[in-house]
């Protein structure tokens, strides 16, 4: 399921102009408000007619200008979700849930039970939505898209109206969408945590351009996309294995570089999980320190250093066939020479990968 | 109560209900698509068929009587051809009546619904439409039922305009007893003639009763869909 997007649109003061290829998985639209990402999805669902362009999901040809084609949105079995959920507010949960099963055609596709046990929302189900809460709204707009039978899931960031103890309550259930259902999804976001937690696939857009666009590990990586999230948020994911549960509370895994170990994540040995570590977590030093603290020392090789604004600079490393990211002073850099392919230890405190950083593999 | 009123008075009434009755019906389609349009489509003249919607409102009612019956009288624009071809005719007969009840009680309804469509968040028929719903589908299923209470508010307000409707009705229709004479014609009969007052006064009773009726049916009803809508 590939879905191949070639837009031109005008708004006052704004012009877009983009083109890109989702392959399968989780497709993520990265950037700034403003960046014209809404409209890039609005135009995929059908909503929005674009000047001149042409969207096609596999065979389907779903927008063709140039054609004169323009499928309307109720036929081009998009699931959406909304950011504010736009839920039916006369109708049950039950009834929102089947809404799209009216016009849905007689396939087999997800259940209305599958759907609800796996979103947790059997107790809402003869509820009205305006006696859920922002959470329980989004879970329910999530499983009356699923079961619309989408041949894509739209999700125009779904948690951006949520707190952050809501949004970790739904980026499970997001990602066993991607891996249990195996959906193929486009999602609107501007949030670093969601994009390294969901993506396969970034579409880095900045000012109606495409910037980068490819396999989510690598644009996250780059430090010349550093700019475009932000340096608090520059950071690169790594996979890892989980190895076991120890004693004191700690998860010991097995990474390119070697042994990290993490506050305890529940999952099983042997489960696969990307981490996503913070360019600013990490220290650098060149010889293997001893007598630290941090119980995370990584051999790496230094392969470029991207200079700031300010007085920081962003070291990229490489850590067996993956890349990670430091955020390190200017000084520094030039205090320990590092250059590319200098061999460098990266050290990394346990705690500061929080447990929203860690993300199921795919 | 048929012998509280005399079968003259009782002729008007029935008349009276069935003349605003059947306005309220027929133009209720009309007043939702009216409405629909003005809340929320983009169209050339939308301000000319806003303007041509209200102006029974503000113009005399006499004036728009006459132009009932320019357009719609035997020898109207229209109605020459409606009665040569369909056999309509609504000069001097109830339908004129209720013709011209319906055309003055137009805009009120038309504000009613069209306040509660742009309540309605317009967003949710694209939800609706990206499952599956074509438009059609998505106002008859979300917006249509999302609406009800100010459909019945628009409905009762129009059928109480209707039951009220004087000028415009004299003026296309005159004053035939049994055929067009309405309950407020009735009462403006009696006072033409010396010692009517204590009829006509008997039908004002007649007519504050049907008004504090249709009041208090509006309330319950707009209450009672509205409840059952937002589902407590």
């Amino acid at each position: 399921m590939t879905l191949s997007v070639d837009l031109h649109h005008r708004l006052p003061g704004f012009a877009l102009q983009v083109a890109f290829e989702a392959p399968p998985g989780v497709t993520v639209l990265f950037g700034h408000s403003g960046s014209g990402k809404s409209t890039v999805i609005n135009a995929v669902a059908g909503l929005l007619r674009p000047d001149r362009g042409r969207i096609a999901l596999d065979g389907t040809v779903l927008l063709d200008t140039g054609a004169g084609v323009m499928l309307p949105p109720h036929r081009r079995r998009m699931g959406y979700v909304f950011q504010d959920g736009r839920l039916f507010p006369h109708l049950s949960v039950r009834q929102n849930l089947l809404y799209g099963r009216w016009f849905a055609p007689r396939v087999p596709g997800a259940e209305l039970d599958r759907v609800v046990d796996m979103l947790g929302i059997g107790p809402l189900l003869a509820r009205r939505p305006g006696a859920l809460s922002g959470g329980e709204k989004q879970r329910v707009a999530i499983g009356r898209a699923i079961l619309s039978n989408p041949r894509l899931l739209l999700m125009d960031e779904p948690l951006a109206a949520l707190d952050e103890a809501r949004k970790a309550e739904i980026l499970p259930y997001l990602e066993r969408l991607r891996d249990e259902w195996r959906l193929p999804i486009l999602y609107v976001s501007h949030s670093v945590a969601e994009v390294a937690r969901l993506a396969t696939t970034v579409v880095l857009l900045d000012g109606g351009r495409v910037v980068a666009t490819g396999p989510a590990a690598a644009v996250l990586a780059d430090p010349a996309m550093a700019p475009a999230m932000g340096p608090r948020e520059a950071g690169a994911m790594i996979s890892a294995r989980l190895v076991a549960q120890e004693d004191d509370g700690l998860t010991r895994f097995e990474t390119g570089g070697g042994p990290i170990w993490l506050p305890q994540v529940r999952a099983a040995a042997g489960a696969r999980l990307r981490l996503r570590i913070l360019a600013h977590d990490v220290m650098l030093a060149t010889r293997r320190p001893r007598d630290i603290s941090a119980l995370n020392i990584l051999s790496a090789t230094v392969e470029g250093i991207a200079p700031g604004d300010g007085p920081g600079a962003l070291v990229r490393l490489r850590v067996g066939d993956e890349v990670l990211l430091a955020r390190v002073t200017r000084r520094s850099a030039v205090a320990l020479d590092l250059a590319p392919g200098r061999a460098v230890f990266a050290v990394l405190k346990t705690v500061s990968v929080a447990q929203e950083n860690v993300g199921s593999a795919m | 109560m048929t012998d509280l009123l005399t079968p003259e008075e009782w002729r008007a009434l029935t008349l009276s209900l069935r003349v605003s009755l059947w306005a309220t019906l027929v133009s209720l389609p009309l007043g939702v698509l009216a409405a629909y349009a003005l809340a929320r489509w983009q169209f050339w003249g939308k301000q000319v068929l806003n303007g041509l919607i209200h102006l029974p409102l503000i113009l005399p009612p006499v004036v728009t009587g006459y132009l009932l019956l320019i357009t719609f009288g035997r020898k109207g624009y229209v109605g020459q051809y409606l009665d040569e071809w369909f056999g309509i005719v609504f000069a001097f007969r109830w339908t004129g009546a209720a013709l011209a009840a319906g055309v003055m009680a137009f805009p009120l309804m038309v504000r009613a619904i069209r306040l509660a469509i742009e309540a309605v968040d317009p967003r949710l028929e694209d939800a609706a439409s990206t499952l599956g719903a074509s438009r059609l589908w998505a106002f008859a299923t979300i917006t249509l039922p999302l609406i009800l209470p100010g459909i019945v508010a628009g409905a009762i307000l129009a059928f109480a305009k209707a039951m009220g409707e004087f000028g415009a009705t004299i003026t296309f229709v005159s004053n035939i007893p049994g055929q067009t004479q309405t309950l407020p014609s009735a009462i403006y009969g009696f006072l033409q003639v010396p010692g009517g007052e204590a009829q006509a006064f008997r039908l004002v009773l007649v007519a504050i009763g049907v008004a504090m009726t249709a009041l208090l049916l509006s309330e319950w009803v707009s209450r009672a869909v509205a409840r059952r809508i937002s589902g407590q």
